[in-house]
């Protein structure tokens, strides 16, 4: 057993030294070329396109094939405010006329896998499909540009865009993965659906073969305008639905890599079988899991009943343990551990729930509970998603944590689909497991999730208190005027309406093959896969 | 005058067999169906298990112990504990109570519908039975796990309604086997005296039919209680079943086989060995049921 940590703890070390040392050990080796990566993806692809999709199961075999107009930087990705140019030259560009205006110049000479050149048009087109689409064509990272008042290209290779407001949220939002650069020509001539099932971008790698259910296949783009890379030959990811699947593929050797994430246990087993063959990276992860309670259905419209609910759990022994079993870890409150704006331990102890006097706390939920008239054995319904990690985990956990104040949650799993439909339209639940996963780490984008006006607002509340916080946020020029107004719009959030109830932030762990060189773990599952750093050393 | 012979009461009838004492049948059963002992055996077992678990197990099944987390088996958790720091044991034997209360009452609820069924069906004959045997074919058409997977994908999941789902798809074949032994009764002439009587059909079918298919009708439950137990196991082991932190040994098996199985063997061991006897001696007794209810079996 000391053996099996031994190993562990040297395979983190190792991947944190890749991960944090920049070009560090890699860099040190000269780059190989040639070879096909093989990764497996555990979930499906809805459609290829990159504006309309939410999903690591679409962005992982298909980003590759795309370019962005600014990326996170492949060599620091954990960094939340390192951004480097994709399609744009130079440095990423700083506001203007008082943080009103961004202008981006474009690279010349970059060519669309179908040929066509690309120009600033294919940038403009891009963002207004993604910001001021048409009705009935879905965008879903429209609420991102809230501040966007307008995007245009003055000259063929210069776009500018003029923000109704000076907004810190603006660069993080347009570095988000999803937004492929698609080519006008292809926008103007087949429709603003065309993308869904139909593939032509500037990335990395040209698209092969899709096999529904099976694999993607790409191969390396000759006139990438990233002069040298990428550095394979290409790509095929492998759909792989069950963990099991994906575990022994890396074990086999069949892949080398899964992008999302493994659980602790799956780690220990992959380095106990195969010691240094296989290198580990982890990060913090810009998904956290919550419960939202469904304020339409008595007794959960009464904000003691929610407190109650909050005060019952043990989020600082969760972490302790659950971190052993499942893929979460860190306690946080609203914002992304570690983010400048997120709330310090000491301020985060202040939060109904996270205190560290667990008794004291549970004693107070029992006396909400019987001010608010829910007697003890009080039986309600617990809406769940059918997925291993870390949902049911949670779940589960979830469920003995309101045991001990006295009330009875039943579990009602289902798969995804069928969950989805009864957080996000038939709303046929009590209180439902729910997440916010982001990408860029962007809180004041990402905070939005906790608003009653938010696309995502499956308690069904409304608070005017919470919105009026928010605006004062979006507007907020300098990082401690943020930080303040965060912390108003956390307690608003959590310790006066207990609208949502934050369980622990997830933990990402990549055990991949340690001939896979180049890649760097990120803070998200859908960042830094464009996979033009990545190289195979054998 | 009248000459009366005087006949002894008992002459001509035999002497009968005084009754054997319980153990005596146990032991000549014992002899006669070793295996089915076995299997009934094991089904005593778990309904002692299952009646008795409050007072039998050590712990709470469902309060997690995390200070406790994949501890193997050992003096102070026989059979270890799972992920949560819950004693495998103590789970096991609470899994008997949701197995047996599942199996039984999809095998019983089931197989009294078909019977019902399955005699009317004989009974009435003609249209009735045509057009019934052929929706209960198309019911027949679905392998078991597929009809119980739709019937659950469209009631959604929780004990009941795996209950629903395995009950449905065992009424057509106890239905089937049923009518079969019905149609000879039918033609029978009590059924006919029964009738001339101005019997009702309910009075004919419930008191004069159905006592006479009792045999297959047993065999069927048995067999029944043994397949509900697999099928509410692999309901819940695909995630469809019964809902965490509910013990079932289905349950118990998906939440550890795949994570598990190098790590901490014994979360999939301990409830896959516990299924596995547990239909094993449903089975065992179903068949020795079966040879000892068949004429024809009994003969051989």
């Amino acid at each position: 057993m000391k053996r099996l940590y031994s190993k562990i703890a040297i395979s983190a070390v190792v991947g944190a030294v890749l991960a944090v040392g920049g070009f560090g050990a890699a860099q040190a080796q000269k780059v190989k070329r040639g070879g096909i990566l093989n990764f497996v993806v555990g979930s499906k692809i809805p459609s290829y396109d990159g504006h309309v999709e939410s999903t690591f199961g679409m962005i992982h075999p298909i980003r590759p094939f795309y370019s962005l107009l600014i990326r996170i930087n492949p060599d620091n990705p954990s960094s939340p405010t390192d951004f480097v140019c994709d399609l744009c030259k130079g440095k990423v560009p700083t506001g203007t006329d008082g943080g009103k205006t961004y202008t981006f110049k474009i690279r010349t000479g970059v060519q669309f896998h179908d040929g066509t050149p690309l120009t600033a048009q294919d940038i403009v087109a891009t963002y207004k499909k993604i910001i001021f689409p048409p009705k009935g064509i879905a965008s879903s990272r429209k609420a991102f540009f809230k501040m966007v008042d307008s995007v245009s290209a003055p000259d063929k290779f210069t776009v500018v865009f003029k923000l109704k407001f000076p907004s810190g949220a603006f660069i993080p939002a347009v570095a988000t993965p999803f937004n492929f650069v698609y080519s006008k020509k292809d926008l103007d001539t087949h429709g603003y659906t065309w993308h869904k099932k139909n593939i032509n971008g500037t990335g990395a790698f040209r698209f092969v073969q899709h096999q529904p259910g099976s694999f993607v296949e790409g191969k390396a783009y000759e006139r990438y305008h990233h002069i040298g890379k990428p550095y394979l030959d290409g790509y095929k990811a492998i759909s792989a639905p069950k963990m099991a699947l994906r575990l022994q593929a890396i074990r086999g050797d069949r892949a080398s890599i899964e992008f999302r994430g493994f659980p602790p246990k799956a780690r220990d087993d992959l380095v106990k079988a195969l010691g240094d063959k296989i290198t580990v990276q982890e990060s913090d992860w810009n998904c956290v899991l919550l419960f939202t309670p469904n304020q339409d259905r008595k007794p959960f419209d009464d904000v003691r009943v929610r407190k109650a609910l909050n005060l019952a759990v043990d989020r600082w022994g969760g972490s302790k343990y659950l971190s052993q079993i499942a893929i979460v870890k860190t306690v946080g409150g609203v914002v992304f551990p570690g983010h400048p704006l997120a709330a310090t331990k000491a301020e985060l102890v202040k939060l109904t729930g996270f205190g560290t006097d667990l008794e004291k706390a549970r004693v107070e939920a029992r006396r909400l509970l019987k001010e608010a008239g829910v007697k003890e054995g009080f039986t309600f319904d617990f809406s769940n998603r059918g997925v291993d990690q870390p949902y049911k985990v949670v779940g589960t956990w979830l469920v003995g944590q309101w045991k001990k104040i006295g009330l009875v949650a039943k579990q009602r799993v289902q798969p995804s689909g069928p969950f989805y439909n009864t957080l996000r339209k038939t709303g046929d639940f009590d209180v439902s497991i729910d997440f916010n996963c982001q990408s860029v780490i962007n809180p004041i984008a990402d905070v939005t999730k906790f608003l009653g006006s938010s696309g995502s607002n499956y308690g069904h509340y409304d608070d005017p208190v919470l919105e009026k916080i928010y605006d004062r946020l979006l507007r907020a020029e300098t990082e401690s005027d943020q930080r303040k107004i965060m912390r108003e719009y956390e307690n608003r959030a959590i310790n006066e309406m207990a609208h949502l109830g934050i369980t622990l932030w997830w933990y990402k762990i990549n055990p991949h093959r340690s001939y896979v060189k180049g890649w760097k773990i990120a803070p998200s599952h859908y960042l830094n896969q464009s996979l033009d750093q990545i190289w195979l050393d054998k | 005058m009248a000459v009366v012979s005087e006949v002894p009461v008992e002459a001509g009838l035999e002497v009968l067999a005084p009754a054997k004492p319980w153990h005596a049948v146990a032991i000549d059963l014992t002899r006669r169906y070793p295996l089915g002992t076995g299997g009934a055996v094991i089904v005593v077992v778990m309904i002692v298990l299952a009646v008795f678990a409050d007072v039998l197990s050590p712990y709470d099944p469902e309060e997690n112990a995390f200070e406790f987390m994949l501890t193997p088996p050992g003096y102070q958790f026989w059979m270890g504990t799972d992920q949560f720091g819950r004693d495998i044991l103590t789970r096991l034997v609470y899994g008997a109570r949701t197995a047996l209360f599942v199996g039984f009452s999809c095998a019983f609820i089931g197989a009294f519908t078909g019977l019902v069924l399955g005699v009317a069906s004989a009974y009435f004959g003609g249209r009735f039975d045509l057009i019934f045997q052929r929706v209960m074919d198309v019911f027949m058409a679905f392998p078991l796990i597929i009809m119980a997977l739709a019937v659950v994908s469209i009631f959604g999941t929780g004990t009941q309604n795996v209950i629903i789902a395995i009950t449905i798809p065992f009424i057509p074949r106890c239905a089937r086997v049923v009518r079969s032994s019905a149609l000879a009764i039918r033609e029978i002439p009590y059924v006919d005296a029964a009738r001339a009587c101005g019997f009702s059909d309910a009075r004919i079918i419930l008191r004069h039919m159905v006592p006479n298919v009792m045999a297959p009708f047993l065999i069927m439950i048995s067999a029944f209680v043994g397949q509900a137990i697999l099928l509410e196991a692999s309901l819940s082991y695909l995630g469809l079943g019964v809902q965490e932190p509910t013990p079932a040994w289905g349950l118990m098996l998906q939440g550890g086989a795949e994570e598990y199985a190098e790590s901490a063997p014994w979360v999939a061991i301990f409830p896959g060995i516990a299924i596995s006897l547990a239909v094993f001696g449903f089975n065992l007794f179903g068949d020795a049921l079966r040879d000892a209810l068949d004429p024809k079996l009994r003969a051989q």
